[in-house]
């Protein structure tokens, strides 16, 4: 069996913040992490891989120094890992990123299974993993929190919805984004970190997965960014002094004068 | 491709560099230079005061014949005949854009054995016409159903606009719509407005809540976005009139890989967050699992959701699925109170679209604060039992 992982790189959101004054954004001191939701998703795959027996291939796409992102994934016990990597991708939007990473997905040919986390913390959209499924024509399942395979050929994933939770049959191949519940992901190995360190990425561009440059990132997308502004500041921060009866009191009358209801 | 300077306009003052997330702005001894780095976010381009920075447009591809698209649909979704409430919000914003345009506001509804009197009370909200697509095969939600019906319909009627829902329906199966139709989607919208042109001005949060963007969609139709629940404010019109369109959809759209085995609704009615209207939080301030009552009185006493912070759940005080936050559920209730969270960022991403934020902490320096409206720094011990004396004392006057 063959499973792809989809990983991001982004800036650890913790340490950004916005300067007060100039209302842009700071980013002294930001790293760059793997998006804590892929992390689930490798988990997942590498879980499998314990279970069943498994071939475990990571890819990124993203700027060169992404390839750090992959290597820490191989320390955790991924076997291979390959790096989507070309000037040409540069500014993709949703669209433009399932495009290249399904193109990469066709061109191994023999997945099974194709595992993403919920959505990336920095973007937020959840769009890539279903548009990217939509692309392959294969069925898919969103915010997976348990995943089985009960028999060849097919998976059970219970998913987490607004209203509950839903138990899915779904044929492979199949792609899977899922969420924090799916299992917390392990540490580094020493055996594998030892592997990673040496390991060769390979890295393929447009021409590679045979994509025309025109149809990858920004000339590739469909949607643009054309404002980015600071978010409204909230106007009537209200201290609430006094003893904890008189504190009770007026939050009292506050949320009572804001309509809150319930109360 | 990166953002390019206009070295004109450009007076090498250093806004942008600090601005930039991927550090790809540097400045050299005279001039500002951009890496390879240059991720072409845009943030750069609203920071510079003198409109010296531009980032290339998006692709302009085979822009097919646009002014053929016509009206705005919003997909009204529904479980077991009862339309969530983000179908009326979005028919309300619908309805302004659709007479911006002078359109037609169109709602779709899929399902099995679809009332007329649900699709009435789309129509009391603004809608025009409602299609409706019945069938036994649609009675539970699946991906490959629903999105194939909605692509067959847009086929047929091409609208210029699509607008959904951003709950865990929505977010699952409107990007196969979009890739479906070859059209771009923007995710988790806040705000929606149309230009002179016609073009939907999409604006959302990014890097988790720091900025926000404005979005466009321009060569491609229908442009597409979800848009967060409890956002946009529902406005009935009374004596609104509409029609209904049963529509009838070839076999193919019915077909699904996928089969639902089981469907369990939460039983944990404090565990629906996302539609709770209050969400009283606690964290690690509580100390103990079992304190977590304090939190759990109040929400029953106001008829709220309980949630937790990341950290109230790695102690196992409470369930996973009560989680606010980055890695857990994004919600906007009408009241948001943290008792004893001390807000670190990742919880903050999660709660801070919330129309009133209560903070309770100990710690007055305590970051919950700079986002609270209502701040009580106090011990949650000695304020939460006060808090609900107040409450029951007020409960007691009116009976």
């Amino acid at each position: 069996m063959h499973l792809v992982v989809c990983i991001k790189q982004v800036p650890d959101t913790k340490n950004v913040r916005i300067d007060p004054d100039t209302h842009t954004l700071v980013r002294q001191g930001v790293e760059s992490i793997i998006n804590p939701f892929d992390l689930f998703a490798v988990e997942a795959a590498l879980k499998i891989k314990d279970e069943k027996g498994a071939r475990v291939t990571v890819i990124t796409m993203g700027p060169p120094q992404a390839s750090e992102s992959l290597r820490d994934t191989l320390g955790l016990g991924a076997d291979d890992a390959v790096l989507l990597s070309d000037r040409a991708f540069a500014g993709s939007d949703t669209w433009a990123t399932s495009t290249t990473l399904a193109a990469a997905i066709r061109k191994m040919g023999d997945v099974d299974i194709v595992l993403c986390g919920k959505q990336a913390v920095d973007g937020d959209t959840a769009q890539v993993g279903p548009e990217m499924a939509a692309l392959l024509d294969i069925p898919y399942a969103t915010f997976v929190k348990k995943l089985e395979l009960p028999q060849s050929g097919f998976l059970k994933a219970v998913r987490q919805t607004d209203e509950g939770t839903e138990i899915w049959k779904i044929p492979l191949p199949a792609l899977l984004t899922v969420i924090k519940e799916i299992g917390e992901p392990r540490m580094p190995s020493l055996r594998h970190k030892m592997r990673a360190k040496k390991a060769e990425i390979p890295v393929w561009g447009a021409v590679d997965l045979g994509l025309d440059p025109e149809f990858t990132g920004l000339c590739g997308s469909f949607t643009q960014v054309v404002r980015v502004f600071s978010p409204p500041r909230r106007s009537n921060r209200i201290q609430i002094k006094g003893t904890v009866e008189d504190q009770a009191e007026q939050l009292f009358q506050y949320l009572k004068n804001a309509k809150v209801p319930g109360l | 491709m990166k953002a390019t300077i206009d070295r004109k306009k450009c007076t090498v003052c250093g806004v942008c560099s600090d601005a930039c997330p991927m550090g790809a702005i540097s400045l050299q001894e005279n001039q500002v230079e951009i890496s390879d780095d240059c991720s072409l976010c845009g943030i750069c381009v609203d920071t510079c005061e003198f409109g010296a920075i531009s980032i290339p447009e998006v692709g302009k591809g085979p822009a097919e014949d646009l002014q053929s698209y016509r009206g705005v649909w919003v997909y009204a979704e529904s479980r077991e005949g009862i339309v969530h409430k983000v179908g009326h919000e979005l028919l309300s914003a619908g309805r302004v854009l659709a007479d911006r345009r002078g359109v037609e506001l169109g709602a779709v509804l899929l399902g099995a054995g679809i009332d007329d009197g649900i699709a009435e009370e789309l129509i009391s909200y603004g809608a025009d016409v409602v299609y409706i697509v019945d069938s036994p095969e649609l009675a539970h939600f699946t991906d490959e159903r629903y999105s194939k019906c909605i692509v067959e319909l847009v086929r047929r009627k091409r609208p210029e606009i699509l607008l959904a829902g951003a709950t865990s329906m929505g977010r699952s199966f409107i990007p196969r719509v979009a890739a479906s139709l070859g059209t771009g989607l923007t995710a988790d919208c806040t705000e929606l407005d149309i230009s002179e042109e016609g073009l939907l001005l999409q604006t959302r949060p990014a890097f988790g809540g720091n900025v926000m963007a404005t979005i466009i969609c321009p060569n491609q139709r229908p442009q597409m976005a979800t848009v967060r629940p409890k956002v946009m404010k529902p406005v009935k019109r009374q004596g609104h009139n509409g029609h209904i369109e049963r529509v009838e959809l070839p076999a193919e759209c019915f077909e699904a890989r996928v089969e639902v085995l089981e469907v369990i609704a939460e039983k944990d009615q404090t565990a629906k967050l996302t539609e709770a209207d209050v969400i009283i939080s606690g964290g690690r301030g509580l100390r103990k699992g079992e304190n977590f009552k304090l939190i759990e009185e109040l929400a029953q006493l106001v008829g709220g959701a309980v949630g937790a912070s990341r950290g109230a759940v790695e102690e196992e005080w409470i369930a996973p699925s009560h989680q606010v936050g980055q890695t857990g559920r994004t919600v906007a209730p009408t009241l948001y109170m943290a008792v004893g969270i001390s807000g670190a960022i990742q919880h903050l991403v999660g709660m801070q679209g919330s129309q009133v934020i209560v903070a309770v902490n100990k710690d007055p320096h305590a970051p919950i604060f700079d986002v609270a409206t209502y701040g009580v720094v106090a011990d949650l011990f000695e304020f939460m039992p006060a808090f609900v004396k107040r409450i029951k004392r007020e409960r007691g006057g009116e009976a």
